[in-house]
């Protein structure tokens, strides 16, 4: 015990103090600080070759800081200081390394490939899913036309129903009078079928955690309204013509349909059947897997969006709709899946 | 009763420890992150869903008025895309810039990091606002949904409207403050409020007026002391009357001098002395722990 008699000076000045240590080494925290707000207000392009030298210096310097100032210093606003000033500067000299446009090539080139040939399996998945679904409805409708009104609503019937004459349903697929009526709308029935489509992907690769269940029930409800709409054409004679109405941008549209629900069922998966991993760390793999493939999705939609609104309104020949639509099936194909070298970056 | 204060100091104290993350950089340091609380993390929202709004509003009235003017309807198309893109870009946008936060979260003090503690790529912010879009509506489809089917009874309803409650609110349920879309995307949001640094007040020359025993200074640990700290930084004066009146009567000293001069020069050799301490791997966390 320390003799409590003897009132001894309490701040004899050691050789070491905290005081000291601050005022040795407060104007580079001030520098990195100053440094930082540069960075982040105008970016990395402002900042001379000597301050782009500084910047890890004046980093491991304020680390180096914190670590010294948490083993002897009790100033609470310091060590705030200090705590901010560091988690700060490490996102940004560990943040980002490459540029905004390098990021975007290498998205296009590789990773967006990539990540859709990753999810082979939920593709060919999903895609028989919207296949049985179809089938499932087109049976039931050839066989008996009344299942029809249990399968497409109303709304979005729009007069197509077993009850319409063929010449009606004729009009419908853009042949004949009805052709020429709405060219003016058509951009904006396009963006409506753009950002409505968007919706529905992203709702579909979003309830995918539940273990991927509402996505491919989602997925299958789609395959159902395809096919009794199909049903109801065929019946008419009219199967061909529907075909071509809907293959020009069905390819494209239907593509990303099955790839927002592989994405969706890639994470219900990851979160069913982890493997060797840790289920977070499962999901959290497979949710930037499906992140990417969900880019690619809304980039696919808004083509379709283009083709339906403008190709279809416009180009009313049936084998030239199937010709379009066959090339860009074709293209999406062989830009996913032909193998190519892996991007060493 | 003293027992009853030191174990509530504990407990508090170890509850601020479970919102840290250890967070280790390259050169071997400790960040120690703090997760954000879901009072923040609702805060944000709620800012940057009434950005959107108003600037959805003040598009629309823009676009409104260029449509009046030019009599085309390719307007209605640039407004469509432009609700759609600000609806789902505003936040993936704003989390790719170099804070990785929106508005809200800028004002909160808050931000997005990867969990493994690596970069945070843009999949990720892009699958964990996705998500969003889920959290966000799948409670208001339910209500609206339940209320178009007649069939639907009020109990179906509500079993709904609670189950895809209990996703939106998923966060409420993990320590990590985790959202659905957080889980999926393999990121944390942790506070990243900016401090100014404050002057040092334990230097200069007005807080040696006055010399305390050790036996004054022994009664007091690193609590006490960085609470003082604040008091002295907040420059109130009743607080400051307060609470020298507190350490008065604690260590048995007369009302002799001014406040601030007492407050400071007792903060000053307390803090000396902690310090030595901590120096020789001795750390009193408050006044309850032993000298």
């Amino acid at each position: 015990m320390i003799p409590a008699a003897a009132p001894t000076r309490a701040l004899d000045a050691p050789s070491f103090s905290t005081g000291r240590f601050r005022a040795e080494r407060e104007a580079d925290w001030i520098a990195f600080d100053l440094l930082l707000t540069k960075l982040e207000k105008k970016g990395v392009k402002a900042l001379t070759s000597d301050e782009l030298l500084q910047l890890p210096l004046l980093y491991r310097a304020t680390l180096s800081s914190l670590s010294i100032a948490r083993a002897t210093s009790l100033d609470k606003a310091l060590l705030d200081h200090l705590e901010a000033l560091s988690i700060r500067g490490y996102f940004l000299v560990y943040g980002v390394r490459e540029t905004r446009w390098s990021r975007i090539r290498r998205f296009f080139l590789y990773d967006w490939p990539a990540a859709v040939r990753s999810v082979w399996k939920e593709t060919i998945i999903i895609s028989l899913i919207i296949l049985l679904g179809a089938s499932t409805s087109y049976s039931l409708v050839a066989s008996n036309p009344e299942w029809y009104y249990n399968f497409v609503g109303e709304d979005m019937a729009g007069g197509r129903d077993p009850r319409a004459t063929a010449e009606y349903l004729q009009s419908t697929l853009g042949h004949g009078k009805a052709a020429n009526e709405g060219e003016s709308g058509l951009h904006v029935f396009a963006t409506y079928l753009f950002t409505h489509n968007s919706r529905v992907s992203i709702l579909s690769f979003a309830l995918g955690f539940a273990f991927g269940v509402p996505t491919m029930m989602l997925e299958y409800y789609q395959g159902i309204g395809l096919g009794a709409m199909m049903a109801l054409f065929s019946a008419k004679g009219l199967g061909f013509d529907f075909g071509g109405w809907l293959f020009i941008h069905g390819t494209t549209e239907l593509f990303a349909a099955a790839l927002s629900g592989a994405a969706g069922l890639r994470i219900g998966a990851a979160v069913v059947f982890p493997g060797a991993r840790s289920r977070l760390q499962a999901a959290a793999e497979a949710g930037r897997t499906a992140g990417k493939v969900m880019i690619g999705v809304i980039l696919m939609l808004f083509m379709a969006g283009l083709l339906e609104g403008f190709g279809r309104q416009l180009i009313t020949d049936t084998m030239l709709r199937y010709g379009i639509g066959t090339l860009m099936l074709l293209f999406w194909i062989a830009y996913y899946y032909i193998p190519r070298r892996e991007d060493v970056t | 009763m003293s027992a009853a204060a030191a174990q509530a100091n504990a407990k508090s104290r170890s509850a601020r420890a479970k919102k840290v993350r250890q967070f280790i950089t390259p050169e071997g340091v400790d960040l120690e992150l703090r997760i954000a609380s879901s009072g923040l993390r609702f805060g944000a929202l709620l800012v940057d869903l009434i950005l959107i709004v108003l600037a959805l509003f003040l598009f629309s009235l823009v676009m409104l008025w260029i449509g009046f003017a030019s009599q085309s309807d390719i307007t209605m198309v640039v407004w469509m895309l432009g609700a759609f893109l600000l609806r789902t870009f505003w936040f993936i946008g704003f989390e790719l810039g170099s804070r990785a936060a929106t508005p809200g979260k800028r004002l909160m003090g808050i931000r997005v990091v990867a969990r493994d503690g690596g970069r945070l790529t843009a999949d990720a912010v892009v699958a964990r606002n996705l998500i969003r879009e889920l959290e966000l509506f799948l409670p208001l489809m339910m209500l609206g949904f339940g209320a178009a089917e007649d069939m639907v009874s009020g109990w179906t309803m509500a079993a709904g409207v609670l189950w895809s409650l209990t996703l939106s609110l998923f966060l409420l349920f993990n320590r990590d403050r985790m959202r659905m879309g957080d889980l999926i995307a393999g990121t944390w949001v942790v506070m990243a409020q900016r401090v100014k640094l404050d002057a040092d007040i334990a230097t200069g020359t007005a807080g040696d007026a006055m010399t305390f025993s050790e036996a004054e200074l022994a009664v007091y640990g690193i609590f006490e002391l960085q609470e003082l700290e604040r008091v002295l930084r907040g420059r109130d004066a009743r607080a400051m009357r307060e609470v020298a009146d507190t350490i008065r009567a604690k260590i048995g000293r007369p009302v002799a001098e001014e406040d601030d001069v007492f407050l400071l020069s007792y903060y000053r050799q307390l803090k000396a002395r902690l310090e030595r301490k901590l120096l020789f791997g001795k750390r009193r966390e408050d006044k309850y722990a032993s000298d």
